[in-house]
This record gives structure tokens, sequence and C-alpha cells, in this order.
């Protein structure tokens, strides 16, 4: 019968993930048009464009399907499942409250950590399979990213494991009763502005978003899909956002933890806060190049999450 | 499920940047050779705008030919109007009042200003892209060049074309309380581009992205015949209004602004550089207003009105790209027998050739912003 | 608006009553040279205009350091090639491939003689006297 109740949390929890994902565009849109002295959504669902992200996702979906003639077709098809349903996967070991999570994986983080990073076959798929030289450009500088990128995020991400003792999401939660490890001095401010930084380029946002880079390759790996399936690259990379905003909140922001509200609501309001700077981010800055990107990754964030690992450790060993 | 062979190799591949994309200036194809991310070669293809300006030139008589010029940079109309109202007057020998070479040093500033807004705009857009950082700062600037925008509207009617110079003058006076408005537009314009300056300078993503990117020497920015910002961020202090002068710039205070390194990031600086010295020379201008008629003769309505005399002439103005110059030939009637326009983005544009070998795509969209090209100049 | 006068003489130019230079077509590239290692190096255009009997070449170059400009023609018949100057100003390679493309005059030793301004198929020279207005062109027009 527990798989039963399994299942019934899951629906709910993805189907509430997946409408966070539309209302996450929204707020996106309304942030960005704020910084840019504009409105944003407004007169769909008036006041304040309420029922723009349901607007257009009904317009994406009644869209032609459009695919182009030398298609590798099944690699092509395959490939906006693969890039969308891996960030669902993550909704499942995020303590939600002190009782309240679908899976207590003893390995929480490893698992978070090794599923997040199978989005990436979904663009490789994509750009190999849509026969066409930007996508093919795009997902290779993707791949070469998202490889890269990982080895900072997962050496900031283990420094709160280190401190806590253990993979467990819960269990890191609870260990940040008395301080929250982005607080921690020295140690954990390092930890979370590299987490940041690699969550930015791993979620393809800006001054990282080479693979999208619109300006140049035009729609990055998505450029031939239309309808349906471009909104599967379009809401997997929302859901992925949300996914690494509440990770981030769980990991260094203390998790449900707080006096007074309930904690459901605490998640709520550290996810919101952490997408926000993401998204302020985002709208303030240019865009790096490849190969400084690249340069940036393996000369500055590696080595600074290495030595902070070392002496988090160093620390733990000393106490 | 059929399989194909992988035939791929990462020796050279071509990839189209074709007409139609979000960041070449308007209709430029550019086929690059690429190895990797690395670019070894790139083919220019231009004309997608070619528009004929100068056989049709030939068959409209001078007064209608004005207005049609005004087409050909259409960020900054009123240096084309220019150029060609000042040939056929050099050429008939037509004296310009004295209030009306103030105006028409007014009006080519603040195009010149609205034109380096779009510039600036532009650059930062394709580096952070439709969405993102490069949007935001987009949109600041755009809304700063609306406050130009206006000014023009309520001196001639027309918001961006003003059809405001004729041959021998200018056509429309300003209204009352202009200048307090001038005042303030350029206020606004000098408080956005601050702002702008202070979010993008020192930002180590954009100092990345520009210095050193693009390296223009200034024998070879010369060779080509490269004019304007491009020239004068190399180093070379070329300026057609210093060097010869025309309508009141001899009696103006300002600037020839010019960098050394030659590299994207100079160009950036001497364009912004430039709208302040711009909107320096726009603050005299109405200063030093003198009062007057506007035109040599009443408002000219019939096509066939100024005729010119055998000969030819060749006269530059500064546009905000470069030296624009028109080469008239007259045959003694109301209609150029030959009018050749010299201008300044087709000859800037050959230096993309030169400037990007060796550098990685990324760059090609940089490099080219930072030439300016306007492909309505560039095709006529 | 002329050539140094030492040029003059050198290069057999004949100077007509209106001051205006004309260069022999076969002493051009060596005027260029000359005129190069004299400091005119900015280029600023060259183009032709038709006479109907005849085409003449006008040429632009000029020194900005002493801010003096080097104007001459070049007379042609319909027909005669020049030679080109685009191994000694780059940006000669643009303009003679727009002057090829409107006026239909070859340039000898030009590296891309192709046009540049009208597609690749385009028929005719336009910018001709004898080229007229509306000229279907299928199917461009």
């Amino acid at each position: 019968m527990k798989w039963l109740l399994v299942a019934f949390w899951s629906v709910v929890i993805l189907s509430v993930a997946l409408l966070i994902a539309a209302y996450m565009i929204w707020w996106e849109r309304k942030f960005a048009g704020r910084m840019q002295r504009r409105i944003g959504p407004y007169w769909v669902g008036y006041p304040h464009g309420w029922l723009q992200s349901i607007a257009d996702a009904i317009k994406i979906l009644r869209k032609e399907d459009i695919i182009p003639k030398n298609a590798d077709k099944w690699v092509y098809n395959i490939a906006p499942f693969l890039f969308m349903v891996p960030p669902m996967f993550l909704f499942a070991v995020f303590p939600f409250s002190k009782t309240w999570v679908v899976a207590d994986l003893n390995v929480g983080l490893l698992y978070v950590l090794a599923v997040s990073s199978l989005g990436v076959f979904g663009v490789m798929m994509a750009g190999w399979g849509s026969h066409n030289k930007y996508a093919l450009l795009s997902a290779m500088r993707y791949v070469s990213q998202m490889i890269s990128y990982e080895v900072p995020l997962v050496l900031s991400a283990l420094v709160p494991v280190v401190l806590t003792g253990s993979m467990n999401l819960g269990a890191i939660t609870n260990a940040q009763k008395g301080l929250w490890f982005a607080l921690w001095p020295v140690v954990g401010w390092v930890a979370f502005v590299v987490f940041l930084l690699a969550t930015l380029a791993e979620g393809n946002r800006a001054p990282f978003d080479i693979p999208e880079a619109e300006s140049e390759l035009i729609g990055g790996f998505a450029v031939e899909y239309s309808g349906w399936k471009f909104a599967m690259f379009y809401v997997g990379e929302y859901v992925h956002l949300l996914a690494v905003s509440i990770l981030a909140s769980v990991l260094f922001l203390g998790g449900w933890r707080g006096p007074l509200l309930p904690p459901l609501l605490w998640l709520f309001i550290k996810t919101v806060f952490m997408y926000s700077v993401l998204l302020w981010i985002r709208w303030s800055f240019v865009r790096l190049r490849v190969d400084q990107l690249m340069v940036f990754n393996w000369k500055v964030l590696v080595p600074v999450s290495v030595v902070n690992l070392l002496l988090a450790a160093l620390w733990v060993v000393l106490r | 499920m059929a399989t194909r062979t992988l035939e791929f190799t990462f020796d050279e591949m071509r990839v189209n940047m074709g007409p139609q994309h979000p960041s070449t200036h308007g209709v430029f194809r550019g086929v690059l050779v690429l190895e990797g991310e690395e670019i070894k070669d790139l083919i220019p293809h231009i004309g997608y705008l070619h528009r004929g300006v100068e056989k049709l030139a030939e068959h409209l008589s001078y007064v209608q030919d004005v207005p049609i010029m005004a087409r050909n940079d259409y960020l900054g109309p009123v240096h084309n109007e220019l150029v060609m109202a000042h040939a056929v007057e050099k050429l008939a020998n037509i004296q310009v009042p004295e209030r009306a070479q103030y105006l028409r040093v007014m009006a080519s500033e603040l195009h010149r200003i609205a034109s380096h807004l779009v510039w600036t705009g532009t650059f930062l857009l394709d580096m952070g892209g439709a969405l993102g950082g490069g949007s935001t700062m987009f949109l600041y600037l755009f809304q700063a060049r609306e406050s130009i925008m206006d000014l023009y509207e309520e001196w001639t009617g027309a918001r961006f074309h003003p059809n405001l110079v004729q041959i021998g003058g200018v056509r429309f006076d300003l209204p009352a309380g202009f200048d307090r408005k001038v005042k303030e537009a350029l206020q606004t314009v000098r408080n956005t581009v601050n702002e702008v300056r202070e979010m993008v300078e020192g930002n180590p993503v954009f100092e990345q992205r520009t210095r050193g990117v693009g390296v223009l020497s200034p024998e070879l920015a010369q060779s080509i015949g490269c004019s304007g910002p491009v020239l004068r961020a190399s180093g070379v202090a070329y300026d057609v209004r210093k060097a010869f002068p025309y309508d009141a710039y001899d009696k103006m205070d300002f600037e020839i602004v010019t960098a050394t390194a030659g590299d994207v990031r100079a160009r950036y600086e001497v364009r912004i550089n430039e709208i302040f010295q711009a909107a320096h020379i726009v603050e005299q201008a109405l200063e030093g207003l003198p009062e007057g008629p506007i035109g040599a003769k009443p408002p000219v309505k019939a096509p066939v009105a100024v005729k010119a005399p055998k000969g030819e002439v060749y006269f530059r103005v500064e546009s905000a790209r470069g030296e624009l110059g028109a080469y008239l030939v007259s045959d003694g009637s109301h209609k150029p027998y030959r009018l050749k326009l010299r201008s300044p983005s087709f000859s800037n544009l050959q230096a993309i050739q030169h400037l990007v070998r060796g550098h990685k795509v990324a760059d090609v969209v940089v490099i080219l912003g930072s030439l300016d090209p306007v492909f309505g100049d560039v095709d006529r | 608006m002329s050539l140094p006068q030492d040029l003059i003489q050198a290069f057999g130019v004949e100077v007509n009553d209106q001051g205006i230079p004309y260069v022999p077509k076969d002493r051009l590239p060596d005027l260029a040279r000359a005129l190069k290692e004299k400091g005119f190096r900015f280029f600023v255009f060259v183009t032709a205009v038709d006479y109907r009997e005849y085409l003449e070449l006008v040429y632009l170059i000029r020194n900005l350091d002493t801010l003096e400009e080097a104007f001459f023609k070049v007379k042609i018949q319909d027909g005669e090639t020049v030679p080109t100057l685009s191994t000694l100003y780059e940006g000669a390679n643009w303009h003679e491939r727009e002057v090829y493309d409107l006026f239909g005059v070859t340039f000898e030793g030009h590296p891309d003689l192709r046009r540049i301004l009208l597609p690749e198929d385009w028929e005719g020279h336009p910018l001709r006297k004898d080229y007229p207005m509306d000229t279907p062109h299928p199917p461009y027009r």
C-alpha cells in the first residue's frame, strides 16, 4: 500500500512543481520588466497578468509540430523528454518540513547531483538530431559547460555534507539549527557563492548562457523545435531552476527552518529569494565567451572550491 | 531504426550567418569558415539592401533628392540630407544664412547622439542576448533616445526622418520654448549614459569580451579607408568637422575624441565620449543661435526650382559612422548627372574580414557591432 | 583638389582647363605607389562616370597628416580594362568591385572581381546611361 501513497504524493508534487515552474516564468517576466523600467505582463488576467503563463502554455501547445526533413527521428523526438524529466526526479528527496519528504534517502545529495546531470543527454540528442550546424555548435558548448561546472558544483555542495556528516538532505536541514550554512564564516560564504555561480552555469543562465546565446546561435540547441517539444525544453529549464533553487535553500539557507511561519512557507520564501537572485544576475550581465567561461571555471572556481572544502574538512577534524 | 554514419571532421566547417540574424545589424550575410570555434576566414556578402539610390538620384531633381538621401543611413538621416544639400550649394554657389547653419549643426549633433545611443544599445544587446543583461541596457538607452525623438517631433513633425534640410537652408524653425526642452533632453541622455557606463565599465565580463578583441592597426585602417570612430579609436585624429569645417563648426569648441588601443573597447569609449561632446556642441549652438532667415530663398515648392551650373564637386560631412561624402557631377540642369555617395559604412565594413581572423565565433558579433555598419548606408 | 606638382610632371599627367588631372591608365599603379610613399595613405573612393562616348574613373586619395587630397581621373573607352589598386590600398577592393558591378569596368589583377551590390546572376550594369530605369529582370522584378 505504501507505494500507492508514494505514487499519489509524487503526482501531487510534480503537478505543483510544474505549476510553480509556469509561474516562475511569470515572476521572471515581472521582475525583469521592473528592472527595465517597464511593467511586464499586465493585461492577460488583469491586473498584473496572472493568467499570462496559462495563456502562453495554451498557445505553445497548440502550435504546429514541425520536424526537419533530415532530422534523425528517434533521437530528435526523445530529446525533449530526456531534458525535461530528470529535474522532476529531484523533488523526491527535498524535505518540505521535518516529517514531510517523499523519499528520505541516506544519499540524498548524491542522488540529486547524479540525476540532475542526466539532462545533458537530452541536449546532445537535440543538437545531433536536429541536423543543424547551429544546434550542433550549441550542444557541443552546452556539454562542455555542463561537464566543467559539475566540478565546482559538487565540491561546494560537499561543504554542507562535510559540516553535517551526512548526505541526507533532512539531516543537513536539521544541522542548520543554529546558523545557516551560507552564513558560516569564510567556509560557508565561499561555498555559497561558488554554488551560486555553478548553479547559474548548470542552469544555463546568463552570464553563462552560451548554449542558447540568442544573438549568436539564435535558439541554441532547441532551434529546430517548435510547439510542445519546445515547451518541454523551456519548462524543463524552469523546473531545473526551481529544483536547484530549492536545493540551494536546503543546503545553505536552512530549508524549512524558521520561526513562526509554517515550514513550507519558509521554504517557499527562501526558494523565491534564491530564484530572484539568479534572475537579478541574469538581467544585469552581458555574456561570457566560451573560452572565458572555461578559464573561469578551471582557473578560478575549481581551485577555490577545493581549498574551501579542505578548510571545511580541517575545521570538522579539529572540532 | 535507421542509423547514419558519423561523417564529421573538425577540420573546417562553413556556417552561414545569414541575412536574417538577430545580431548582424541589418542584412548582412557572412560565411564563416570555422575550425572548431576559431574563425579561419569570413566571406562577406552584402547588397541585400541595395535600392539603386544613385541611379534614382539621376532621375529626380536636386530638391527631390535631398529627402531621398535621408533614407540611406537611416540612423542619422540629417547627415545624408546635409551632404547632398551642401554639394548642390557648393556647385550653385548658394549661401546659407547663419541661423540655418547653426540649426544644421544642432540637428547633426542631435542625430549623432541618437545614432550612438542606438549603437550602444544594440552593441550591449548583442553581447548580452535579447533575454539577459544586454536588453536591460538596450531599453534604458532607447528610452533616453525617445527624448530626442520627442524633440524632433516637436521641431519638424517627424520623429525620425525629419526632412529638415533643404537646399539653401533649413525648412523648419525652432518652436517657442525649445531650448529648455533641449536642455532637459540632453540631461536625460547624459544621466542615462552615465548610468549605463557604471553598469558596464569595470564589469569583468564586459572587459573580457571587449579588450584586445578586433584590434585594427592605424595603417590598415587608413588603407581601407575607415573613418569616424573606427579610425579615431586606432589613434588617428581625423575628424571632418575639424579638418574641413562646414556650417558653423568652425565656431564651435569641441575636441576630437581618440583612443589608442584600436580594439572594440576603444571604439566603445570613443563613441561614448562623442555623445558627451555632441551634447556640448548642441548647447553651444543653442546659446550662439543668431536671428535671421532660415533659408536662402522662400521654401522651394516646385521640384525644378534649383539648377546647378556645369561642374563637379566633392563634399564631405562627418556622419555618426565616419566620412560621408557626395561626389556630384552636374550638366547644368535641375537633375544631377551623376551622384556618388561615399558611404562610411561601406569602407568600414571592409575591415571585418581582416579583424575576425583568429577570433572565436562569439567575437564576430562583437566586432561587427563595433564597426557600426548601417546597411542602408553600405548598400545604398 | 588635384595632384602634387612633381607627380604631374613625372607621370605624364594632363591637366585640363578646369584643373582636373587625367592620368594615362598604364601609369596608374606607379602613380599610386608614388602617392603612397608621399604619405597619401587614406583611400577615400574610386568611382566611375558614364559620359556616353567614354567612361571616366574618378579617384580620391587623401594625406591625413597634411590634409592634402589627390584627385585624379582616368579616361577609358567602353570595354577597356584598368589596372587595379587593391594591392596597394585595401579599400580599393570593394570600391572596384562596385564599379565593376554597376558599370562593367574590369580591373586587371583584382583578386576577387565579382558583383558586390547586385545579385550574382544579374545581367547588365545599371549605372550606365543606356540602362533604362525600369528594366525588368526576373525574378527580382
